[in-house]
């Protein structure tokens, strides 16, 4: 056991290696031919994606009749997998633009890799609106333009507010993952051997030169794109949320829901984003960049927001009970004992009760329990949408029109075709741009920055 | 090599203290068009350049606020002006509602601006034949060495001295960088350049045009909209006259519609025609809904000719004059079915039973305004002692 010397901060990246060395390992899956490993997964992703892709289609053809939604749970896997989906992105945002305000060193070697994945966990949310209108090519009415029907979108509708908050999140998300590349992308076009790859690099990184007076300009632009990003990530599913409590859904119509949602939102994404960088980190030798400590600190956020959440799932109960609203009441305990029990106590156990254990420092730094409680929050958080959707709208108002909700096989094929959608992603990224952002990981090795002679 | 135009005199540093040294000599020996290159942001180094602090700022608050101001007023003109609607019963201009949007079209606004000035204006990007690529120089301090160069554009520029210059401050691999001649060839009005902006132009324009007139209106797949079945208006390949829907055959009167048998007939046979309904509460509530609904748009709600057509129409007359109030109930039976003067028939939108129901109504706001005597119900009055 070695005793902690506070004095100086635990570096980031262990071991203090070369530059040169940065390059060449974060390099190195980008100029390998894919392994076998490899190639076995994005055989079963992209089959995921073909066999939803199916369902899809047969969606499009046949109607939104094929899946399980009925009347009065208008709002089935769709809406639930949209919400799962977008609250995955939020921990790229997370990482990349509100650690990076609050100085949180430790996020750079694993803020690329999880900027992307917010990019492809929106990319997979975006589907599920687009498709759950039934009539997906009449998809660009949701956008105000100045149509042949003279007819404007409802500006005050909290579904509207959902495509400004949606899109804006992608096209932000994806300037700011791109400036962030620019650097990487010329440092890999100056060690391009292939002329394909030469001339891709210098496309995509558009003539940087690495000036001292365009860093200059480019950092204010980071500081300015990640201020700018954190409100915006806690905007989205602040308005995901509204579209649940705007309603007048007994277990929807609760003003909790924004902060609920957006913790919520951290914990399932940090989970995601610990159990994908689990096989990077080992896959591809990036354990002295993306360090045990680094994901130690991925596992107290969880520890965190995990409370946060079950601190909120206490606080619905106590205002269903105090307000005395007698179907406020029902709805809540219709929740914990009624015919979806089952999925409410999936997400209590592995929402709230499964992440405690990481207050052990044992368990928060073994990547094998970590790994395993990362999967239980992804299938508790998604278990949270469902229960909130589901639960609410089977057993409304009138219990005359209460109907149980099953999903159909085509709702599975196509929540799997999401999965399969975003690992196919993951793993072209992996093999064509940098995981690890080499500008900022140099940055921050020991010894990067000028030593600050007596000035201060 | 001779002829050609020295571009940059460049030299290599191994560590951020070395280059941050340099750039404050260099710049303190008076040269300005310098540059350094290092593979990530050295901290510290705008001040040892003496750079001016980053203006980007500026316009991110430009576009910030174009955006606001934009997303707030296009909803408010929409909601007020351009197509107002009334929604769950809110204003039109609901402003705590427009503050979501407002909000996300801000951030995209600023963010899309903020970058684009980056990138297009302060960097002058995409700029891929810059003289500095695929140099020596460029591959070392994209990988881990810290380079200066100052280029010949410096007043001060002198290709030796700056050589000198750099070997003092401990530089190494210093280099003289020329600018490449093909630069100079590049015309606007290449024949290449010009033939992908026009196809650019073409594409741009084909899909913009493709998606609004036609993707957006096309329909993959119509079960519910396309029918085997005749649709009322539409074009019949089945009938002669091209007409789907069919004339019904002559002498066919429709339920309720029984057509008027004393059209034409004299006052002195009209005037014996009564009233079938009895005169009853039900009746009467009856007739004033269709008087109301037929009659009040002209005659106005009390039969004084005082309706919301008033000044706007020839100004119809008045159902308490002394003609109408001693005219038998078959005149003014007459006169609703057959029209008179400017008045049409509404033979075809009153039935039968209404019309005598308006009849009983209009004789009610008749003795309104001409009441007797005998008409005060005296056991609601209250006597005097």
């Amino acid at each position: 056991m070695t005793t902690i010397d506070f004095t100086h901060e635990i570096p980031v990246i262990e071991g203090k290696p070369a530059a040169s060395s940065i390059d060449e390992m974060v390099s190195a899956p980008l100029n390998q031919k894919p392994g076998k490993v490899w190639k076995i997964l994005f055989t079963i992703t992209v089959t995921m994606l073909t066999v939803g892709s199916v369902a899809l289609g047969l969606t499009f053809y046949y109607g939104i009749g094929l899946w399980g939604n009925n009347q009065p749970v208008g709002w089935g896997f769709d809406i639930v997998n949209f919400v799962f989906w977008v609250g995955i992105g939020h921990a790229g945002t997370l990482i990349s633009a509100i650690l990076f305000l609050l100085r949180q060193k430790w996020r750079t070697g694993i803020a690329r890799f999880a900027e992307a994945m917010t990019i492809f966990a929106v990319m997979c949310a975006g589907l599920f609106p687009a498709i759950h209108t039934g009539r997906a090519w009449l998809d660009g009415y949701l956008f105000p333009y100045p149509n042949a029907n003279h007819i404007w979108v409802n500006f005050i509708s909290p579904l509207l507010w959902d495509v400004f908050a949606v899109s804006t999140y992608f096209t932000v998300s994806l300037i700011f993952w791109y400036i962030g590349l620019i650097p990487d992308l010329a440092t890999l076009r100056d060690r391009a051997t292939t002329k394909w790859k030469k001339i891709s690099y210098s496309i995509f990184s558009l003539g940087w030169r690495h000036s001292a007076r365009h860093w200059q300009h480019y950092e204010k632009a980071y500081v300015i794109l990640a201020g700018f990003a954190t409100p915006l990530v806690l905007s989205v599913h602040t308005i995901v949320s509204f579209d649940f409590a705007v309603s007048v859904i007994p277990g929807w119509h609760t003003t909790i829901f924004p902060p609920y949602f957006v913790a919520g939102a951290v914990f399932s994404g940090f989970a995601m984003v610990q159990n994908v960088l689990i096989f990077v980190r080992q896959a591809f030798k990036l354990q002295h960049i993306i360090t045990l400590n680094t994901l130690e600190k991925m596992n107290q956020v969880m520890i965190l927001t995990g409370s946060i959440v079950g601190y909120a799932y206490a606080t619905e109960f106590f205002t269903a009970w105090y307000s005395g609203n007698q179907f406020e009441m029902f709805t809540f305990i219709n929740r914990a004992l009624g015919p979806y029990a089952w999925a409410y106590w999936t997400m209590i156990s592995c929402n709230v009760i499964f992440p405690q254990l990481f207050w052990f420092k044992k368990i928060r730094r073994s990547i094998l329990f970590m790994f395993i409680i990362g999967v239980f929050v992804n299938v508790g958080m998604w278990f949270e949408r469902f229960v909130i959707i589901v639960t609410s709208l089977s057993r409304d108002y009138l219990p005359s029109s209460w109907h149980m909700y099953v999903p159909t096989v085509y709702d599975l094929a196509i929540l799997m075709m999401s999965f399969g959608l975003f690992f196919t992603l993951t793993l072209l990224f992996v093999r064509t741009l940098p995981v690890v952002s080499i500008a900022e990981v140099k940055a921050h090795v020991d010894g990067a920055q000028p030593v600050h002679k007596g000035v201060h | 090599m001779e002829n050609k135009k020295i571009y940059t005199v460049t030299a290599l540093f191994d560590t951020p203290d070395e280059i941050t040294d340099a750039a404050k000599a260099t710049a303190g020996a008076g040269y300005t068009k310098f540059d350094i290159n290092t593979p990530y942001p050295v901290h510290g180094m705008e001040k040892a350049m003496k750079l001016k602090p980053s203006y980007l700022g500026y316009v991110t608050l430009f576009f910030g606020l174009s955006g606001a101001a934009f997303a707030m007023l296009f909803m408010s003109w929409v909601s007020i002006y351009n197509y107002p609607l009334v929604i769950g019963g809110k204003p039109f201009f609901s402003w705590p509602a427009f503050v979501p949007i407002t909000f996300e079209v801000t951030v995209l606004s600023a963010a899309i601006g903020t970058v684009g000035v980056l990138i297009a204006l302060m960097f002058r990007f995409p700029n891929t034949a810059h003289p500095l690529h695929d140099t020596n120089y460029m591959k070392k301090v994209s990988a881990d060495k810290f380079g200066l160069n100052i280029t010949s554009l410096d007043p001060l520029f002198d290709e030796n001295k700056i050589k000198e210059f750099f070997k003092g401050l401990g530089g190494k691999e210093i280099e003289t960088i020329y600018e490449e001649d093909k630069k100079a060839e590049i015309k606007v009005f290449d024949y290449r350049f010009i033939m992908t902006l026009v196809l650019v132009a073409i594409v741009t324009a084909g899909t913009t045009y493709f998606v609004l007139n036609k993707l957006l209106y096309m329909q993959p797949f119509t079960w519910m909209g396309e029918q085997d079945k005749v649709i009322a208006q539409s074009e019949s390949n089945f009938y002669n006259d091209g007409f789907s829907m069919r004339l019904p055959v002559e002498g066919t009167v429709a339920r309720g519609y029984l057509p008027y048998e004393y059209k034409g007939a004299p006052d002195s046979v009209i005037k014996f025609i009564s009233n079938p309904l009895p005169f009853t509460k039900d009746i009467i509530e009856k007739g004033k809904m269709r008087f109301d609904t037929y009659c009040s748009p002209c005659h106005g709600y009390f039969g004084q000719s005082d309706s919301r057509l008033h000044d706007q129409f020839p100004k119809p007359p008045t159902l308490h004059s002394d003609k109408v109030r001693n005219w038998p109930d078959g005149n003014i039976y007459n006169v609703i079915t057959n029209g008179q003067n400017v008045m049409p028939s509404y033979e075809k939108q009153i039935s039968r039973e209404d019309r005598w129901a308006i009849i009983h109504y209009v004789r009610v706001l008749q003795r309104s305004l001409n009441a007797k005597d005998s008409d005060i119900d005296t056991s609601q009055v209250k006597r005097e002692k």
